[in-house]
């Protein structure tokens, strides 16, 4: 049998390219304290609909309805193919608005939510649990994950029932993911300490379903506490051969999907396909252990583990927070913020995306929320020319040419990225770290690639519109042609009636005539008969 | 010598029968230029340009009858990527057609004034009205090019062009606007501070 990518998938370490060593921050809330605590009740719960990409979801509750925890409030849009997802209630309550809200998106717009007041009895709706997921088949698990809302919780947010879609049976190994590499950030660290059988069941149920081989849990090397807690869950599972829990050294961004596929294969994902061409899928811990919520006791994602971190808190931790407490709420409970707080950020400081104030909702993609102090952040230095030293040329994991991607986009040549794959860029934020000219490549990346999208939707509209518009000209002509073609019938029928006219004028014309002989042949007879006739 | 010139005629009669050949044998149908300068147009159908339609246009240009500069939906991406395509100069849109709109727009009819005659559905080019004679009419967003051509016919100017709405789904980052000069750098240290 030829060899297959993954046949010696995790045995050896491999690496990417680039990549950076950073201080990771970790300690200052991971597993402070264990099992993480739960947040109390907010007094109130700002859901948005559109938490992910694509289309935004329709609306089911309608205002003053009282809804049960977990209770669906919108349904993925039916329209189009855009991958959308279910948002239930976080607890009991009355739905009080659906209004557009500020959400925690770069753009600073309103998006739709569904604010809830809880009744504070958080009484659940019937939940439908699964006794033996073994009876599950693929279409039943996609369904039940659909129904269950469950996103990739690593911070993609794209719904993992299409992303299992389109796994069918062509997948032989399942990487966990499990690799935290932004510094700062420990949820998932935290969930792998507290709740390992949840990972472990998770991935067993993905393996049955999916008729996977085998399950690698990648974690990183400082890891090591995990490392034991997982292994003592897979004996308790019984499932020592088929997972295997692999450390990897820690380099950021080793967490990306495609990073960590090279160390624990070698191979490269190829520019434009997914994992799945080379027999992988790779899930988040946490997405797992929501997929097995989902199944075992049919529990919906209304929560997740946030860690609220930074010199900026006071008692940093990680806690687990329902979708839509309001962040200022998160901030209390550890304690509130320290003086120096200077920026709030949600998620890594690499990635994360800087809030305007802590009013804003936690979603489904918060893995953190982080409270930097003026120590933390350098202030914004003027951008320089670039100098070409390569800096980001090194450190690029995917590859590619900062510098030369941030000229062409700077110069507005979008039809030249193409060849220089930027869809390939992660947006890990590598090159703007090392950039000794202060140049936002990030900033320009994500500008190029907004670009590029919005052209090729415009090329899509204009192929639309130039169809139609000859449609409509192919019709017009038809209609004229058959017009014309009518006129024409008409025309010659008139002709050939006007053609019988004349036969009659020719007809009268001749009888004329032929009386006109007749009377100029006897002309006196007739002449003076009538004469006297008439006299 | 004229053993050369012998062979020189010769290379020269067989290479014409060989081009001539690949001329008929590897003949393009249509108009290519043409066809190329039709895909950077909007395909708005607007006729602004003064030709009914964005393909006459196109062959228009590709017969250089036409300046690249008259085409205000394509406004000046457009002029750039039909100046590159051409090899021709960068000019400003032609001020006489109309100006680049900021942002696209569509047509939407007030549905409570029309009064059902029909006209605009006869003006637009892309079929993107809908409605019957003494019928309400209304306008297929997605489909709307936002040409305008069916506000002038409207009897009771009850067509109105409102720009596309942006939100979450459809908007997407600007261009960084670098930080320079020295006061700017003191503005955006004084904000964190603050
Ligand atoms: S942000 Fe993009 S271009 Fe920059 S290092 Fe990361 S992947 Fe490479
Ligand atoms: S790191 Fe900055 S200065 Fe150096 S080559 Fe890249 S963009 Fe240019
Ligand atoms: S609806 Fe009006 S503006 Fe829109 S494409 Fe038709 S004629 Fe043009």
């Amino acid at each position: 049998m030829a060899q297959r990518p993954t046949d010696n998938i995790g045995k050896y370490l491999h690496n990417f390219p680039g990549g950076l060593k950073l201080r990771h921050h970790k300690a200052l809330s991971c597993c402070k304290p264990l099992p993480a605590r739960y947040l109390p009740l907010s007094t109130e719960y700002c859901i948005p609909v559109s938490q992910h990409l694509g289309q935004p979801a329709e609306v089911v509750v309608s205002v003053g309805q009282q809804v049960k925890k977990g209770q669906a409030l919108s349904t993925p849009g039916k329209t189009g193919n855009a991958p959308g997802a279910f948002v239930h209630a976080p607890t009991s309550g009355e739905i009080t608005a659906i209004e557009k809200r500020p959400v925690p998106h770069p753009s600073g717009l309103n998006s739709l939510c569904i604010v809830l007041q809880p009744d504070g009895k958080d009484r659940w709706v019937e939940l439908e649990p699964v006794d033996d997921y073994r009876k599950l088949d693929c279409d039943e698990l996609i369904q039940r994950v659909q129904a269950a809302g469950i996103v990739g919780l690593g911070g993609a947010v794209f719904p993992t029932d299409i992303k299992l879609q389109g796994t069918s049976c062509l997948i032989n190994t399942l990487i966990l993911n499990g690799v935290e590499c932004e510094p700062y950030i420990s949820c998932d660290e935290t969930l792998m300490k507290q709740a390992p059988g949840k990972i472990i069941e998770g991935a067993l149920i993905l393996c049955h379903v999916f008729k996977i081989e085998k399950v690698i849990i990648a974690i990183e090397d400082p890891m090591d506490v995990c490392n034991l807690e997982l292994e003592q869950s897979i004996s308790e599972f019984n499932a020592g051969d088929c997972v295997e829990v692999i450390r990897v050294p820690m380099l950021y961004p080793e967490g990306g999907e495609r990073q960590l596929i090279q160390v624990l294969s070698g191979h490269e994902v190829p520019a434009g396909q997914l994992p799945i061409s080379l027999g992988i899928l790779v899930q988040n811990v946490a997405t797992v252990a929501a997929i097995r919520d989902a199944v075992i006791d049919g529990i919906p994602l209304i929560e997740r583990l946030v860690t609220v971190t930074g010199a900026g808190i006071r008692e940093p931790q990680n806690v687990h927070a329902r979708i839509g407490t309001p962040i200022a709420d998160l901030v209390d409970f550890c304690g509130g913020y320290t003086a120096g707080i200077a920026r709030l950020v949600m998620g890594g400081p690499l990635m994360g995306l800087g809030l305007r104030n802590d009013q804003l909702p936690i979603i489904k993609a918060s893995n953190c929320v982080l409270a930097l102090t003026h120590a933390d952040i350098t202030s914004t230095q003027p951008e320089m020319p670039c100098i070409n030293c390569g800096n980001c040329v090194s450190v690029c994991p995917a590859g590619l040419l900062p510098q030369t991607l941030q000229t062409v986009i700077r110069a507005e040549n979008f039809e030249a990225l193409e060849s220089l794959n930027l869809d390939a860029c992660i947006e890990c934020g590598c090159c703007d770290y090392v950039c000794p000219s202060h140049i936002p490549l990030v900033d320009y990346f994500r500008y190029g690639k907004g670009e590029q999208r919005a052209q090729a939707k415009e090329k899509q509209e204009s192929d639309i519109a130039r169809l139609r518009f000859e449609r409509r000209e192919q019709r017009l002509e038809k209609q004229q042609a058959e017009r014309l073609a009518r006129h024409q019938r008409r025309k010659r029928a008139l002709a050939g009636s006007s053609s019988k006219k004349d036969s009659v004028a020719a007809a009268i014309a001749r009888a004329k005539a032929r009386k006109q002989v007749l009377a100029a042949n006897q002309p006196d007879t007739n002449s003076e008969t009538g004469k006297g006739e008439n006299s | 010598m004229t053993a050369a010139v012998i062979i020189l005629t010769l290379l020269a009669l067989i290479f014409g029968l060989a081009l001539g050949y690949a001329a008929i044998r590897f003949r393009i149908e249509g108009n290519p230029v043409a066809d190329e300068i039709e895909a950077i147009l909007p395909q708005t159908q607007c006729a602004q340009c003064g030709y009914p339609g964005c393909r006459p246009y196109a062959e228009a240009i590709a017969a250089e009858e036409a300046e690249i500069n008259r085409c205000p939906p394509g406004g000046e991406a457009g002029i750039k990527q039909l100046a590159e395509l051409l090899g021709k100069d960068i000019i400003p849109l032609d001020a006489d057609v109309g100006i680049e709109k900021a942002l696209p727009e569509v047509a939407i009819i007030h549905e409570d004034v029309c009064i059902g005659c029909t006209k605009c559905i006869q003006a637009c080019p892309v079929d993107a009205i809908l409605g019957a004679a003494k019928q309400m009419h209304t306008v297929i967003a997605t489909e709307c090019t936002g040409c305008e051509l069916c506000i002038p016919p409207c009897p009771v100017d009850c067509i109105d062009m409102i720009p596309t709405k942006i939100d979450i789904t459809n908007w997407h980052w600007g261009k960084p606007i670098p930080i320079t000069t020295i006061s700017e750098i003191a503005d955006t240290r004084g904000e964190e501070v603050a």
